[in-house]
């Protein structure tokens, strides 16, 4: 646990008397404090491009009133810094009065170790790794032009401290193991991706040489993808396979359900609460409690213990996921869904592990009831436009399906779709959910955060592809 | 305050003494100290406010041919010590890379010319509320706005660059913006969103928040009611906001990393035709308060002006040190990127542009991230309109347009009506012949 206050000219004590002094006619807020250190190791072009650490500290101070949040971040944890910020918030609440609520849940779980993916591992083995990777990924091909590896590993200790001096705290590593490989024959070039990741240790991935699993996924799919066409474009079925394609769901779905969008009545789905919005045997939950995985919290960046939260159960919509200010607006409770990417950001609502769980069906059965349509196995980034409910997604491996077989592979399409829609074209639910490898990072105004997708196979009766072959 | 230039150089320089001191033969530092206010508004009502203080260093160490970097916000002298202290031992152990330098001295920023980046100019957020209120009543205006979320923005920065060559210098610079997102809604209850924005380096060069807000407002009524059409191949109009993304892509594709990698559409086209003979494009650093403008590159390389495509002919990548090294050319100061890129203006009117097929997608909007730099493959959502005869007839949604950059690039007709709004900025474009896929 880093001790925000031992090198500072204030003490723990007056820290905690400003943020009460500051919070004392506030609805909520509180004082954050962030210490986090990262480390980065890339291996490209033969060589290890760079190695970077980065050590980064500050506070963020947070008042909010009615609707109105203020908020003040500093590099510099002083007592002339924080009191700068502590008339900043109070300036712009000045004419507002509010009452604070001391109300936050507490919990004893953990749902990840406290370890350091930093110092677990020397540098040196971790350099070591990278050229077997290089050296493994290059010696499966000839037609290997490129190979790109990297390791990410993080250490983040927060503390939010509230009016009235409650403490909450977490420590939080997060690791990410990437591998990209570029392929060249008769002139075409074509790449492919491949991670894993999550909020355990170097060693739980890396053991029984893991890592070649993952250089050959990546060289898998950019093989795939040299002996892939054009794709078609215009309306069809589409199956998504298991697991990474959750992001749909992510995209579609996860944001409209967002209470902020819906506080605001700006999401598509803000006045649909308790009605049909998918089909009959999808349910989607959003789970910030798995064990080790990247998108999992114990406490929100609000202290909030997280939960499952289930948002749409058997295709009725139950459920927002909400942070404590939009929660107290709409009369609800937080979900712990109170995310931030650093002590530089203001709390919203965010996803954490999204997931649709398990139907009946096997994806042969669906993949069988298709004439003509194609199958997507994995995908690049999504986007969403929030108010319209228009979604993409851009696959970078998938097959056509003709007559109820797998056919050729087909070059990266976008995927385009309604959010509101799309959830009740599913016609067919898989039995096979699977969890995605722990590589996700969600982005909203402006912020980074990590998140985890999971669902079984699909079937969605009607989705516009964009190919290029009409 | 934005902290002054002797506090960022005696960071800077004791970095590069240290790091001199326990072992490094060459080495580079940066410090910079950022300080930004933002209000948030939304329906007339006060939403947020934000205020954001900002230091930082970066320092890279080389030991021969070895290198790297550490980073941090906590500049704390002791904290620094035992960060240079880490970053040495892991350049110690990091292997060597031939290419790994310093800039070629003789390519360094020397002389400065002032360029009026910085703007003294402070606005109290009360100010900036009363600005936020007059944007959101011009979107008001119009009855089927229903929402409103504005935003105004100042920002002051400064930093200074180091290296144990010498090189000590920086600059102050100032940012000022502001927003308007409006929400529209039909009969229906469906709801379509858009914005408009200013961005600029100076407060009185803002657009006046009125214009703002009612430009806004104007562009999210448009889009109501929207149709999805049939897939087909039919010539389109990228709207200036979307048109300058096929800069971004080319800016991305001659970066001499993607070039010296071998993964860009580019490799080996320099000097080939990879336009149409009537386009050409300029990188431009030297642009007075332009919003893409700096002085030196990120590694203090001087930067010139460059006219990256002459009549359709490629005629140079945007090189740092280390890709040129490998590829065996001088740095052009690009590590960081390109400046104030554009596109020449075309010879033809809006007006004529839109009526030059008898049927053309107007696009104003591209959701995805579906420009693939490798193959140059090309596949997006997009927004828009169709346009018949040179008049709008009605908003187009939810539908796809694809296509590979080196057709795309050799298909491009040009408007007159190129503006300086962004560091990246281009005419209306018309792009001959792309698959839209919708029904």
């Amino acid at each position: 646990m880093s001790n925000f206050f031992n090198k500072s000219d204030i003490s723990r004590k007056d820290a905690e008397n400003i943020v009460s002094e500051t919070l004392n006619n506030c609805d909520d807020g509180e004082l954050y404090l962030e210490n986090s250190k990262s480390e980065s190791i890339l291996l490209d072009d033969n060589r290890i491009k760079s190695s970077n650490y980065s050590s980064d500290l500050g506070y963020g101070l947070r008042a909010v009133t009615g609707e109105v949040v203020a908020y003040s971040h500093s590099n510099e944890i002083s007592k002339n810094s924080l009191k700068q910020s502590a008339n900043n918030v109070n300036s712009t609440l000045k004419s507002k009065k509010g009452i604070y609520n001391h109300k936050i849940l507490k919990t004893n779980k953990k749902f990840y170790k406290n370890f350091n993916p930093i110092e677990e591992k020397s540098l040196n083995s971790k350099l070591e790794i990278l050229k077997k990777v290089n050296n493994y990924t290059r010696a499966k091909s000839g037609v290997v032009q490129q190979v790109t590896a990297s390791f990410a590993g993080e250490h983040k200790s927060i503390e939010i401290i509230r009016s009235g001096g409650e403490v909450l705290t977490d420590v939080r590593p997060l690791i990410r193991f990437n591998v990209s490989v570029m392929l060249e024959k008769n002139g075409k070039k074509e790449t492919g991706v491949y991670g894993i990741g999550g909020r355990q240790s170097y060693d739980e991935y890396l053991k029984d040489d893991n890592w070649k699993k993952v250089c050959d996924e990546a060289f898998r799919i950019a093989s795939i993808n040299l002996e892939s066409k054009p794709a078609p474009a215009g309306e069809m079925k589409v199956v998504l396979g298991p697991g990474w394609p959750a992001i749909l769901i992510h995209e579609a779905i996860g944001h409209g359900l967002e209470g902020d969008f819906n506080r605001k009545k700006t999401s598509a789905f803000h006045n649909l609460m308790g009605k049909r919005v998918a089909s009959e045997g999808v349910t989607i939950v959003d789970d910030g409690t798995l064990h080790n995985r990247r998108g999992s919290l114990t406490i929100d960046d609000e202290g909030t213990p997280t939960e499952k939260t289930v948002l749409i159960e058997n295709g009725i919509l139950k459920n927002f996921m909400q942070d404590r200010l939009n929660a107290r607006l709409m009369n609800t409770r937080s979900t712990g869904s109170g995310r931030r990417e650093s002590y530089k950001h203001v709390v919203l609502p965010r996803m954490r592990n999204t997931m649709m769980l398990n139907g009946k069906y096997s994806q042969e059965e669906m993949i069988k009831s298709v004439d003509k349509g194609i199958f997507a196995v994995s995908f690049g980034g999504g986007q969403v436009d929030i108010t319209s409910g228009k979604f993409v997604f851009n696959c970078t491996e998938a097959y056509e399906i003709i007559n109820g077989k797998i056919g050729s592979p087909i070059k990266g399409a976008t995927l385009i779709g309604d959010g509101p829609s799309i959830l009740k074209e599913v016609s067919l639910v898989g039995n096979n959910m699977m969890l995605d490898p722990g590589i996700g990072t969600c982005g909203k105004a402006g912020q980074g955060v990590p998140v985890g997708v999971a669902q079984p196979s699909i079937l969605i009766d009607k989705m516009t592809v964009g190919g290029t072959q009409l | 305050m934005v902290k002054d230039q002797d506090y960022l150089k005696k960071t800077a320089s004791f970095c590069i003494d240290l790091a001199k001191k326990l072992g490094a033969t060459d080495s580079t530092a940066a410090a910079m100290h950022s300080i930004s206010e933002t209000v948030n508004f939304r329906n007339k009502k006060l939403d947020e406010s934000d205020r954001s203080d900002s230091l930082g260093v970066v320092l890279t160490t080389y030991i021969g041919k070895k290198k790297s970097s550490i980073s941090s916000s906590n500049l704390s002298e002791d904290n620094i010590k035992t960060l240079i202290e880490r970053c040495i031992e892991t350049t110690k152990i990091t292997p060597e890379d031939e290419f790994n330098s310093l800039p070629d001295k003789d390519l360094l920023a020397t002389k400065i010319n002032d360029l009026n980046l910085y703007d003294d100019d402070h606005i109290e957020n009360n100010e900036k509320i009363e600005y936020l209120k007059e944007v959101e009543e011009a979107a008001f205006e119009k009855k089927e706005i229903i929402n409103t979320e504005t935003s105004f923005s100042e920002s002051k920065s400064n930093f200074i660059l180091a290296s144990s060559d010498g090189f000590l210098n920086g600059y102050k610079s100032s940012s000022f913006s502001a927003s308007c997102v409006t929400v529209a809604k039909n009969a229906n209850n469906n709801m379509e969103r858009d914005y408009e924005f200013t961005s600029t380096c100076h407060l009185h060069d803002m657009l006046r928040p009125n214009q703002i807000g009612s430009l806004a407002a104007k562009k999210t009524i448009q889009k109501l009611n929207p149709q999805k059409i049939e897939s087909e191949k039919i010539s389109i109009i990228f709207d200036r906001r979307i048109s300058k993304g096929i800069l971004s892509v080319l800016a991305s594709a001659i970066s001499a990393s993607s070039i010296a990698r071998g993964t860009s559409f580019l490799k080996n086209k320099i000097n080939e035709e990879i336009f149409s003979s009537s386009i050409n494009i300029f990188d431009k650093p030297d642009i007075v308060k332009g919003l893409g403008s700096r002085y030196f590159d990120d590694e203090g390389v001087k930067t010139e002006e460059l006219k990256l495509v002459d009549q359709g002919i490629l005629k140079h990548y945007l090189v740092d040190t280390y890709n040129g090294k490998k590829l065996n050319l001088k740095s052009n100061g690009r590590n960081g990127g390109t400046s104030n890129l554009y596109f020449e203006k075309g010879s033809i009117s809006y007006k004529n542009l839109l009526k030059l097929n008898q049927k053309t997608l107007y696009i104003t909007e591209t959701i995805g991230h579906g420009s693939n730099l490798v193959t140059g493959d090309y596949s997006v959502g997009a927004t828009g309109f169709m346009v018949e005869n040179g008049v709008f007839k009605y908003p187009v949604s939810e539908i796809t347009i694809a296509g590979n950059f080196k057709d795309i690039f050799k298909n491009i007709i040009l408007a007159d009506d190129l503006e300086f709004k962004y560091s990246t900025n281009a005419p209306t474009m018309l792009i001959e012949g792309m698959v839209v896929a919708g029904k």
